[in-house]
């Protein structure tokens, strides 16, 4: 139970500034600008975009500044920003397939079409601090080789030509939206998807590394990750054909994993899809994993009481700012609730204080 | 989608085209709006950008994007219409005024078409080197049983 309460205001106030003065920090270190960030704080720009599911960089990159880094507080900034929009409508459905490619691998096979490139990877660096970062310094310029402009298909289609890949079930329907309607069980995979992709990168690599020690085990292998560019398109209601109305840099995570098939139908590798706004690497294979997982029912799998494989415990959970909402409103004022608790807690030893008396009488 | 003329195709590539500049850019490029009458303001709002499901299957929702779109009306008649990546009204404005030149066929446009075209593809090449520079060249050490 809440009741209104007055007298904080002054206090809220003061806590403002205060806040304002400490995001600022010292005053005799230069400001950083928003384009600052978006520039070189950029993975923390894409996760932002990622989880706050809005694509707009000078936007998350703003939220980033005026939340001191705290990116979950970051993400409830673009959240709360994105419901004063008007939505015009939604894109044609994104063709990966066609991305504009810088970063692209395979773990399944060595030689595929288009090849392998590595792109601005963490990969193999060692890890250590590099203290050149800190002093000013001459930037290191990307290599250029010329490119030979062949075409990189989707791994998994060349498994997909030889039947060797379960079949994706092609489909016109409008899918369900949770930003609209209220997200319910049984959810199917494209609301499934929707929530992943927008949900903690915490929580779903969590999920993703039960499934690899076994909690709901899914044997998967990386088919394809790429990251890149795509054209959004949108179909425009006032000249009743589609035009581009800009691009995405989207990073895409495919997995090939353990059969499904019977004694009628011959065995298949199945998938496993992650799709994420940004260069989010560890998000989309994480989200893979446990889309992968979350299928079981669907691929006849038996349910082992995996955490991963429960949708309504993955779904629920994911969305860290619906977390953080009911986690943190615990710390507000709760003076009535906790009232009854002590007149409870005081009926309770009055009461098993009189049976001891009564005990020793 | 039913079949497109030759104008419609052009006027996707503009608006296409108009859609990916940078504001800072398309200013440079085209400073003097003309005069026009607004048939839509320029206004912000979002599009909800789609994947399918495992890259070829049926569509989902991934998440929003920032959208600008503005409709003029240019003194000779010609409408054009704008809807730009951000929330950038001038980006929009202009994009609109200049779709709106390409339908009345006015010589304004092919020039800032052209340098933006270029300039699209000078990044799309940067990248497509830089990616090209960073592709795993294999090599398999010949083993004595292959032999």
């Amino acid at each position: 139970m809440y009741v209104a309460t007055k007298g904080g205001e002054r206090a809220i106030d003061a806590a403002h500034d205060w806040l304002a003065e400490a995001r600022r920090g010292d005053p005799a270190i230069p400001e950083l600008s928003v384009a600052q960030i978006r520039e070189q704080m950029s993975l923390a720009v894409n996760r932002v975009m990622a989880e706050g599911s809005l694509y707009d960089p000078d936007l998350a990159a703003l939220a980033i500044k005026q939340a001191r880094g705290d990116l979950i507080e970051a993400i409830f900034l673009i959240r709360a920003y994105r419901t004063t929009l008007p939505r015009f409508g939604a894109s044609l459905p994104v063709e990966t397939g066609a991305m504009a490619i810088t970063r692209r691998i395979s773990a399944t096979f060595k030689d595929v079409p288009g090849g392998q490139v590595l792109g601005p990877t963490f990969d193999y660096t060692h890890r250590l601090l590099d203290f050149k970062l800190a002093a000013e310094g001459e930037v290191q310029q990307a290599g250029r080789k010329p490119a030979d402009d062949q075409p990189a298909p989707h791994v998994l289609a060349l498994l997909d030509r030889d039947g060797l890949m379960e079949p994706l079930a092609p489909s016109a329907a409008v899918p369900g939206d949770l930003t609209r309607e209220p997200l319910e069980m049984p959810a199917d995979r494209p609301l499934r998807l929707q929530a992943l992709s927008r949900g903690d990168e915490g929580f779903v690599l969590s999920m993703a590394y039960s499934t690899q020690r076994g909690y709901g085990r899914t044997h998967a292998f990386v088919g394809e990750l790429r990251i890149g560019s795509c054209a959004v398109e949108m179909e425009i209601p006032e000249l009743g054909f589609s035009v581009e109305i800009g691009t995405v840099e989207l990073s895409e995570c495919e997995t090939v994993n353990q059969f499904t098939g019977s004694k009628t139908e011959p065995a298949q590798f199945t998938r496993g899809y992650g799709l994420v706004f940004g260069q989010n690497e560890r998000k989309s294979i994480s989200m893979s994993l446990v889309d992968r997982a979350l299928r079981w029912e669907e691929l006849g799998e038996e349910d082992t009481g995996a955490p991963a494989q429960d949708a309504e415990f993955v779904l629920y959970h994911c969305d860290n700012i619906q977390a953080t909402g009911f986690l943190e409103h615990i710390k507000l004022p709760h003076y009535v609730d906790f009232q009854s608790e002590l007149e409870l807690i005081r009926r309770l030893r009055k009461a098993a204080g009189a049976s001891e008396r009564e005990a020793a009488e | 989608m039913s079949k497109l003329t030759q104008d419609d195709i052009e006027r996707r590539d503009r608006m296409g085209l108009l859609a990916r500049a940078t504001p800072t850019r398309l200013a440079e490029l085209f400073p003097e709006i003309p005069a026009h009458a607004l048939l839509r303001a320029p206004e912000a709002g979002a599009v909800m950008v789609r994947g399918r499901v495992g890259a070829s299957g049926g569509p989902f929702n991934l998440g929003e994007m920032t959208v600008t779109r503005c409709s003029v009306r240019l003194e000779g008649g010609a409408v054009g219409h704008a809807y730009v990546q951000g929330r950038d009204k001038s980006h929009a404005l202009r994009a609109a005024a200049l779709d709106a030149l390409g339908v009345a066929g006015s010589e304004l446009v092919a020039p800032v078409l052209g340098a933006l075209r270029a300039e699209e593809a000078a990044r799309h090449t940067e990248r497509a080197e830089k990616a090209a520079a960073t592709k795993v060249e294999f090599f398999t050490m010949v083993r004595g049983e292959d032999q």
